[in-house]
């Protein structure tokens, strides 16, 4: 079906580039190394996910980077000063989706450009972090040590790691709320056409703030994943990570215009990510930063894709 | 009185001046101006100095920004031509004590802004040719560019040696730094061009009704070219600036959240993003309040990572007054009895 | 039982106003069951304006509607479904990235219990949708994406949700525009159909054939008055267009002829063989001669803007040539149309017409600044010249030439527009409806002014719905309908003549 070929696209790159890695480098292709795809990319892949709402409704949000940073410091600060650990995670998501739902409400209400609200949204969850603490804070709760080290087996002498398992039952989660939900649904309206969506009666003033809640709490959560994978907080974490997230997205083949794309794509795309990393760091020679450029590059090449898919199919302004 | 409160710079210049007003209260050597080493020297100076680079690219998205483009991949432009021109420069000790240059100085430099240009003129193809939204297609030079300059410095910072070139960031003419008069200079040659050519007359139309300008027979794609072209540029020469001030260059951090400061500083010069009507002096006012925004709180011994929420604030309210939606509220609420029977969407 | 069907909605005495114009006043509307009712008038006559109020987009200033006898005041298109009253707009489009059954069902989704999943239930929602659409007639599968649709289908479709709701009255506004002779069959079998399930339907057009082909009965607004309501059986297509253009001034006086500055044998100035576009233009060709002014007449949809905008380069065009004094030509765009002596004064003089920041001087001026390029700078001192002489001359009023163009009346920003193009001493000027919304005097002086052009040697190429206008300035007149050649009439023809051509239709 021609709706699925970007998806398509975007999973067979990857089957390329790991293949690529199997038949280049011994031992690339174990069940482990794959993964740790996931393990590693886990914060990346829970944010990607919110941003992918986002940029589905038409929107994008840039605070996501600084939100994880915020939500690790406020996390160590917590939990130095004793809080409960389940407590501290639950504060977290609250403030997160609050910020979130603050920058959607300025977004709708008053018509502001997303990339503006959420750019102001990164200059300031940036300096609170800075204000509460320039320092890195080490997290020493027994618990968030204990889920730190958690491994899951997975068969085969390979392992999960909790983060990594929020992060695909988030994936799996936000697959349901896209194509089984009226939320989600209105999302997509909202990203074929606003007007019409509008005249259609489907309530996208609600919709359009809670995409930014959605993506407030994706980032907090991330947060909190990270903080479990770095045990620390930390104000110049995440630094840039909104790229990254974008990136995925893009890559997973969602419209950066909105209105077509799909969650399942978005994990591939971080996927992807990763496995440029993993390839880089497996040949050596090359400088990390070269990932940067690829990045850049297939970045460059979907949206010029997307760009001719978007000539096809007329779209309602 | 009113003429006065409604020129366009008013807002802008108010702001500057308070800024200035309380640094002086709470530093009273702020002002203060002498004269050392063959130059002028004070806090004043400082900001002037610091502020170039900013004013410079600011200077450069001032003209994207009102034929209703954004180019968010400055910073990383800035960090390219740091890095080209530290490599042609380089600077190795000669036998004699003395510093060569790997490459002459101008050299160094002519490349340095025609790799920044092209960079530009990239982002202006992407934008007309691609018709890619300008946000996406200057995303893609922002993360594959610094990438770009970490290749071209392998990774390290690149120390120049060679003394000549530290006169850009570091040097004094005529009492003023020479970082300044480069600011100066553009400036006045932008004002030139934009007043003594057609070019502002169809920047302004292009951004202010695209179809109308077309209509009129303006060639907006060549100008919307040129434009991003010359944002690429100004960066280029910030780069310049930076890195011969740093006498380094750092693919890392160099121009590290540039492009949020120069939209910050075109929009709080009053510039509206939606395209149109602009003002280079606002631009320049804007980027001076950024940068004593910056000396202040640092001053005033206020702990400077206060500095980035103080700027999320002036966003936003530069963001809600620019509003048409919030300036209707606003008015709604200052006039609770005005009958609103009839006044639907 | 009785003659005419029962009344469902009645409208009575709408009248509302906008900052300075009156939209609409004295509207009444009778839309009875299993009826299509029309809706004419030209552009400005308080169609839109009608629609709006029915749907619950504006609230009325004065005047009542009855929904079956009872008072209502639609609050908001929601409110006025709920009312019974559903729409399909010109701007109404199917999400082309969601499927067509998604498209029909949206907001209104059949969901799955919680005991089986929860969440939407898609096998219901093509079930239902496919139920829809056969019971109207519409051959679609449901699970296909509506992007790729063609138009007509897309519009079936769009139909299909309006009545999803039980719908007493549907609102079609100008559902054929883009639809071909098949196409259009399909849609009135699809009106037929609910037709005889007891919709009243009004039906907004400007296709005359259309009207008579479908339409038990009409009502006219012009310049947002009611001009009466008919049955379509007792008003034939002279006299609706009679009705629908009418006549502003009282009795039309022939102009001097401009013969003296038309050169016979030297090639036409501007010459369109075969020009067409898919969708807005059927091939035509015209020729202008230097000193001639050419009539455009047609109602609205004939397709003369979009010939205009073809002759312009604004568009590009599929098929055919255009030569300069016989030479062939290449127009990438606007830019080049201007470099090559063209001036176009665009219909939509908000959208595409001024800069609504620019000073007034700086709005005259930008074209012909446009032409001589970005280095040969028209000085403040020239720019002031040039502007203030054509001020004058057309009478412009504005507190002065450094004012924002957009604070000027909309009679005075479209003067300064034909200003702008006067400045570059076109050799083919096209006047897209250049006396819309300009007072009667005004006209006149835009008349003369248009005379002294042609006079000048200039050709003029003038588009209007105001037939009596076409009528008195023009050397030849070409008529459109439906976006295709109709005719040609001399000079001296009479506007009843003009009324006949765009008239003539295959209805009986």
């Amino acid at each position: 079906m021609k709706r699925l070929l970007p998806l398509t696209v975007t999973i067979a790159l990857f089957v390329a580039m790991a293949a690529f890695g199997a038949v280049r480098y011994e031992g690339f292709l174990s069940l482990q190394v794959l993964l740790n795809l996931i393990i590693d990319n886990a914060f990346l892949c829970v944010v990607a996910v919110g941003m992918t709402f986002v940029i589905l409704s038409g929107g994008i949000d840039l605070s996501v980077g600084a939100l994880i940073a915020l939500t690790t410091i406020i996390s160590a600060t917590l939990l130095d000063l004793g809080w409960n650990p389940y407590a501290t995670m639950a504060t977290v998501l609250v403030l997160g989706a609050a910020f979130g739902a603050l920058q959607g409400f300025l977004i709708q209400r008053f018509n502001l450009a997303p990339f503006l609200v959420t750019l102001a949204g990164m200059f300031l969850a940036r300096g609170c972090c800075y204000l509460i603490s320039t320092e890195s804070i080490p997290i020493n709760d027994a618990t968030y040590a204990a889920i730190a080290q958690a491994r899951i087996p997975v068969g085969g002498g390979a392992s999960l790691t909790i983060g990594g398992l929020i992060a695909l039952a988030v994936v799996a989660i936000a697959m349901r709320i896209a194509h089984s939900t009226e939320f989600g649904r209105t999302v997509y309206a909202i990203g074929g056409g606003e007007s019409s969506a509008r005249l259609m009666g489907l309530s996208v003033d609600s919709t359009k703030v809670g995409v930014y809640l959605l993506s407030g709490l994706c980032a907090a959560l991330g947060g909190i994943v990270m903080t479990f994978y770095m045990l620390s907080g930390y104000s110049l974490h995440a630094v840039g990570l909104e790229l990254d997230a974008i990136a995925a997205v893009v890559i997973g083949g969602t419209l950066l215009a909105g209105g077509v794309g799909y969650v399942a794509g978005t994990l591939f795309g971080v996927l992807i990510l990763g496995i440029i990393q993993t390839l880089i760091a497996f040949d050596g020679s090359l400088s990390s930063w070269w990932t940067r450029i690829v990045v850049g590059a297939l970045l460059l090449l979907f949206c010029l894709l997307q760009r001719l898919f978007e000539g096809r199919t007329p779209r309602a302004s | 009185m009113k003429r006065i409160t409604q020129h366009p710079l008013f807002w802008p210049v108010i702001t500057l001046a308070l800024l200035l007003v309380v640094s002086a209260l709470f530093q009273p050597s702020f002002l203060a101006l002498t004269w050392r080493d063959g130059h002028l020297y004070g806090s004043v100076i400082d900001i002037l100095n610091r502020a170039a680079p900013l004013m410079v690219v600011s200077l450069g998205m001032t003209l994207v920004i009102a034929v209703r483009g954004l180019d968010i991949s400055v910073g990383a432009v800035v960090a390219i031509s740091a890095a080209v021109a530290a490599l042609l420069v380089g600077g190795s000790f000669s036998a004699t004590g003395e510093v060569q240059a790997v490459h002459p100085l101008w050299v160094a430099l002519a490349s340095a802004l025609a790799v920044a240009a092209a960079c530009g003129w990239w982002n202006g193809l992407l934008v007309v040719k691609a018709g890619m939204q300008p946000i996406v297609a200057t995303l893609i030079l922002m993360v594959a560019g610094r990438g770009i300059a970490q290749l071209l410095t392998g990774g390290q910072i690149i120390t120049v040696y060679y003394p000549p070139f530290f006169t850009l960031g570091n040097g004094f003419f005529l009492g003023l730094p020479v970082a300044l008069w480069v600011a100066g200079a553009l400036w006045i040659a932008l004002h030139l061009v934009l007043s003594r050519t057609a070019l502002g007359l169809f920047v302004r139309s292009i951004g202010g009704n695209p179809e109308a300008a077309r209509v009129a027979g303006v060639r907006s794609s060549a100008i919307t070219l040129c434009v991003y072209t010359f944002c690429g540029l100004a960066a280029g020469v910030a780069g310049l600036i930076v890195s011969s001030n740093v006498k380094s260059a750092d693919a890392n951090n160099a121009g590290q959240l540039l492009e949020l400061d120069a939209i910050l500083a075109v929009t709080l010069g009053g510039t509206a993003l939606t395209g149109g009507r602009f003002t280079l002096a606002g631009t320049v006012i804007g980027a001076l309040i950024i940068q004593t925004l910056t000396s202040m709180i640092y001053s005033l011994g206020v702990p400077p990572e206060v500095n980035l929420v103080v700027k999320a604030v002036l966003v936003f309210t530069v963001m809600m007054l620019q509003s048409a939606e919030f300036r209707q509220l606003v008015a709604r609420l200052a006039r609770p009895d005005k009958s609103l029977a009839g006044n639907r969407r | 039982m009785m003659d005419s069907p029962a009344v469902v909605l009645q409208a009575r005495d709408i009248a509302r106003a906008f900052p300075g114009v009156q939209a609409l006043s004295g509207a009444q509307l009778t839309l009875r069951a299993g009826e299509v009712h029309a809706l004419m008038g030209q552009n400005g006559a308080g169609k839109s304006t009608l629609i709006k109020i029915l749907t619950g987009v504006c609230t009325p200033d004065a005047g009542s509607i009855e929904m079956l006898g009872k008072a209502v005041t639609p609050e908001s298109p929601i409110h006025a479904q709920e009312l019974g009253i559903s729409a399909v707009h010109q701007e109404s489009h199917l999400l082309p990235n969601l499927s067509v059954a998604e498209n029909i069902c949206a907001g209104r989704y059949p969901r799955r219990p919680w005991t089986r999943g929860g969440g939407i239930d898609w096998r219901e929602t093509e079930r239902r949708a496919a139920e829809l659409l056969a019971g109207l007639g519409i051959n679609l599968d449901v699970t296909q994406l509506a992007g790729p649709l063609p138009a007509a289908l897309q519009q079936l479709a769009t139909v299909a949700r309006a009545v999803a709701t039980d719908a007493r009255v549907l609102i079609l506004d100008e559902p054929t525009s883009s639809l071909d002779a098949d196409e259009v069959q399909a849609l009135f079998a699809l009106i037929r159909r609910l037709r005889d399930k007891g919709v009243a339907i009004l039906f907004v057009t400007h296709f005359l054939d259309q009207v008579y082909e479908i339409c038990d009965r009409m009502t006219i607004l012009r310049n947002g008055r009611f001009v009466g309501e008919y049955a379509c059986a007792k008003l034939d297509a002279h006299g609706l267009v009679a009705a629908m253009v009418g006549r502003e001034l009282a009795a039309s006086e022939r102009v001097p002829s401009t013969q003296t500055a038309t050169k016979g044998d030297a090639p036409p100035v501007l010459a369109a063989r075969n020009i067409s576009r898919r969708g807005q233009l059927k091939p035509l060709d015209l020729e202008l001669k230097a000193g001639e002014v050419l009539g455009l007449a047609g109602l609205l949809g004939s397709g003369r803007t979009e010939l205009a905008r073809l002759l312009f380069a604004l568009d590009d065009r599929d098929t055919g040539d255009i030569a300069i004094d016989g030479k062939p030509v290449e127009l990438d765009g606007p830019a080049d149309a201007l470099r090559l002596g063209l001036g176009f004064c665009p219909e939509d003089r908000k959208h595409s017409g001024i800069v609504a920041d620019m000073t007034v001087r700086e709005n005259i001026a930008l074209a012909l600044q446009a032409r001589m390029g970005l280095t040969k700078f028209l000085t403040l001192a020239e720019q002031r010249q040039i502007a203030t002489k054509l001020v004058e001359a057309l009478g412009i009023k504005a507190a002065s030439i450094e004012t924002p163009i957009g604070q000027l009346s909309g009679g005075n920003q479209q003067k300064a527009i034909i200003a702008r193009w006067l400045a570059t001493h076109p050799r083919v000027l096209i006047l897209d409806e250049p006396t819309r919304g300009i007072d009667i005097a005004a006209k006149q002086e835009l008349m003369n002014e248009i005379l002294e052009l042609a006079r000048g040697g200039t050709a003029v190429l003038f588009i209007s719905s105001e037939i009596d206008e076409v009528v008195r300035v023009s050397d030849r007149i070409l008529v459109l309908r439906d976006r295709a050649r109709a005719g040609e009439l001399p000079r001296g023809a009479t506007e009843d003549a003009v009324y006949s051509v765009i008239a003539a239709t295959h209805h009986p």
